[in-house]
């Protein structure tokens, strides 16, 4: 427990350190969410009518941008090594990557949500919930994200391989998380919607983790 | 044979890096207290037995056995037993020297100040890794070393950079480490303080 918290720590702390990679995140979140009106045109009712799957694809987009670096940057120094023999389980070292990801990335782009979602004319009474399902989604690809990179880990072109590898397993997320979003904006409940998605996040919490680890010893 | 004796023995060690022999029936032997050289010119394979010793590259062939048992039983015992020192410094420039050490203490456990004390880092302690020399950073390296006691060091090119007087400082460090029946498996082209190591040439 202390060696996970100790991880899960540094990551915090070299996240506070180093500011603009989760800005950098945050901004990309805005900025495309901003393109909409400008490519379909400011009708409120279109804009509003693509808001929450532009808003999920955008999240997840700007979620997976400092996932490349996660152990690319770990390998790089050595510290995997010393990670690795740490005793601590690969699978355990992992799932602490993937919270510290998940805290760093997908904790400020929940905060951004309200300002993205005024930009494509969410109506503001779903953006509880758009904030509730972006923060759902950016937890699975956190958790998807940390495996994908461990298998990409010493690929050539690894950044390119990530996405390829991450978003399609990610399309469930994006499904439900938009559903979530619209089934607010048309008075029904968003609540199976956001259950699906809690229960996808469940099913990759252990599962990510343990490939991910075992991509790791394999390196 | 050596079955609860703490020995570090390899026996028919092979290593391939793709579709090239490393080494092959590499049989090597460490007791308590004693420490090898590992020699060779450069590519000859010191720093893949190093990390093959540590498990951190699977062996192609052969058996790693520590008091006689197979360390691939239980490889976690056997990471809990090892300080691996690599060619990297594994140092994070933004966190500072007392930050990047307290990391390490608590993966494996240990005191920091008196670790830093061990290699002259004290006064250092609040400097960002950034602003280090090579020969600083590896002085950090090194004093992971100083944590906490473990009975394997696999030291790969451990004074490179290092001026004399952190050569004396480690020398202190790995005389202690001996003394209290821990072994050394060192990888070097430097004179290192090692008095009375064998030497092995890959």
């Amino acid at each position: 427990m202390t060696a996970f918290l100790a991880v899960l720590g540094r990551e915090l702390r070299l996240a506070l350190r180093h500011p603009a990679d989760a800005l950098a995140a945050v901004l990309f979140f805005l900025l495309v969410s901003a393109l909409f009106p400008f490519g379909v045109g400011p009708a409120p009712e279109t804009l509003a009518r693509l808001a929450p799957g532009a808003l999920l694809a955008a999240s997840l987009l700007a979620a997976l941008l400092p996932l490349d670096r996660l152990w690319g940057a770990e390998a790089e120094d050595g510290s995997l090594d010393l990670l690795l023999l740490s005793g601590l389980h690969p699978a355990l070292i992992a799932l602490a990557k993937a919270t510290g990801h998940w805290l760093t990335t997908g904790l400020p782009l929940i905060l951004a949500t309200p300002l993205a979602a005024a930009m494509l004319n969410l109506p503001t009474e779903a953006w509880g919930v758009a904030m509730l399902a972006l923060g759902l989604a950016s937890l699975i690809l956190s958790l998807l994200g940390t495996a994908g990179a461990a298998l990409t880990l010493g690929a050539r072109r690894g950044g390119v391989l990530l996405p390829l590898l991450v978003l399609p397993l990610a399309i469930p997320a994006v499904i439900f998380g938009a559903a979530a979003i619209e089934a607010t904006t048309t008075d029904s409940s968003a609540r199976p919607m956001l259950l699906l998605l809690g229960a996808l996040a469940a099913l990759a919490l252990p599962l990510a983790p343990v490939a991910a680890g075992a991509a790791l010893r394999g390196e | 044979m050596s079955r609860g004796v703490r020995v570090l023995e390899t026996i028919d060690l092979a290593c391939w890096r793709g579709e090239r022999a490393v080494f092959a029936g590499l049989d090597l032997r460490v007791r308590p207290g004693g420490a090898t050289l590992l020699l060779g010119q450069n590519g000859a394979g010191k720093s893949s037995l190093l990390r093959v010793l540590a498990g951190l590259l699977p062996a192609a062939a052969g058996r790693i056995t520590w008091q006689g048992q197979d360390v691939r039983e239980d490889p976690a015992a056997h990471a809990r037993r090892l300080r691996y020192l690599g060619h990297l410094d594994a140092l994070k420039p933004a966190l500072t020297v007392r930050e990047n050490l307290a990391f390490h203490a608590a993966l494996t456990g240990g005191a920091v100040e008196p670790a830093l004390a061990a290699l002259g880092l004290s006064a250092l302690a609040e400097l960002p890794g950034r602003m280090l020399s090579a020969g600083q950073r590896r002085r950090l390296a090194l004093a992971r070393l100083a944590l906490a006691p473990a009975a394997i060091w696999l030291l790969d090119e451990p004074t490179l950079g290092l001026d004399a007087a952190s050569v004396e400082r480690l020398g202190a460090l790995l005389a202690a480490h001996r003394a209290q029946g821990g072994l050394v498996i060192a990888a070097t082209h430097l004179p290192l303080p090692l008095p009375g190591a064998e030497e092995f040439r890959l």
